[in-house]
């Protein structure tokens, strides 16, 4: 059943960013995005990361998608002609797309256990995978003991305090920069 | 105990799209399809993320959040470059935008 329901998302997930980048229409491409959002959403949330799969519809598909739907239609390009470069450009994105699916590829092969004997760089390790990786575990004991909100906030106010605070100034930055980008007289 | 599941076929599937995402910056000359398909490559990592934070703990987690915040700003102040060039140029076809091409 779990798998089933991986490969209907990540199929569903793969046809929404392929339509996304074919559509000639930007407001289309907006949309088939949104469904790919949606897809990694379902994804998130069948890998354990359950408030990162809220997070996404929230933060994604509630504000960004938004955000690009309002400046497409602001700026009227709905009945753009195509915009699809031309022979060299579209071999180029194959050469290039092909080479890095090729490389990439390989992790389909990865397992936890051979992740394992990687990282300790020791074959015998895969074998007792148990403690390879105590963080996971670790994990799933905090979500029990405090709730799904609790595991991440928990280390986010605590050992990524610091970065946390920090983000707070970039978005300030970005604020600050959208507007004195998109105003016309300051 | 939950099981570890689906890292190979997650890693995979974030490969693709991030080739995806690479592909539809270079055969599209919309600046707003081109800043979907930036979204596009950070949804690949974020995956990616997502599938080691079952390993390694709430870590990954944590960084994707942080990529959300970055991608967000970078949202905002990316359209707001293209709505400022829209104003001057009257496009956002990024062939007839080429002011810095040497």
């Amino acid at each position: 059943m779990a798998e089933f329901v991986f490969y209907l998302f990540a199929g569903a997930a793969v046809l929404g960013a392929a339509m996304c980048i074919l559509q000639r229409n930007p407001v289309v491409s907006a949309v088939w995005l949104m469904s790919m959002m949606f897809s990694l959403a379902a994804l998130f949330i069948l890998l354990g990361a359950q408030l990162i799969g809220i997070l996404q519809v929230l933060v994604y598909v509630g504000a960004i998608l938004v955000l690009f739907l309002f400046v497409v239609m602001l700026l009227n390009l709905g009945r753009a002609t195509s915009d699809l470069r031309g022979p060299a450009g579209i071999t180029a994105a194959v050469v290039i797309g092909g080479l890095l699916v090729i490389e990439l590829f390989a992790l389909w092969r990865y397992t936890p256990g051979r992740l394992a004997a990687e990282v300790a760089q020791a074959p015998q390790m895969a074998a007792q995978l148990e403690n390879a990786f105590p963080g996971g575990q670790l994990a799933q004991q905090a979500t029990e003991a405090n709730g799904v909100v609790g595991a991440i906030a928990a280390p986010m106010f605590q050992t990524y305090l610091v970065p946390f605070e920090i983000t707070s100034l970039l978005l300030l930055a970005a604020l600050i920069g959208a507007v004195v980008l998109a105003k016309r007289r300051i | 105990m939950e099981p570890i599941r689906f890292l190979g076929p997650t890693l995979a599937l974030s490969a693709i799209l991030f080739t995806l995402g690479v592909a539809g910056v270079l055969i599209r000359r919309n600046a707003i399809v081109l800043f979907m398909c930036i979204e596009i490559m950070l949804n690949a990592v974020n995956l990616s993320f997502i599938a080691f934070a079952q390993l390694y703990g709430v870590s990954g987690s944590i960084m994707v959040f942080f990529v959300m915040t970055v991608a967000a700003a970078e949202a905002a102040v990316g359209l707001a470059i293209i709505l400022s060039i829209f104003r001057h140029r009257q496009t956002v076809d990024l062939q007839n935008i080429n002011l810095l091409k040497g």
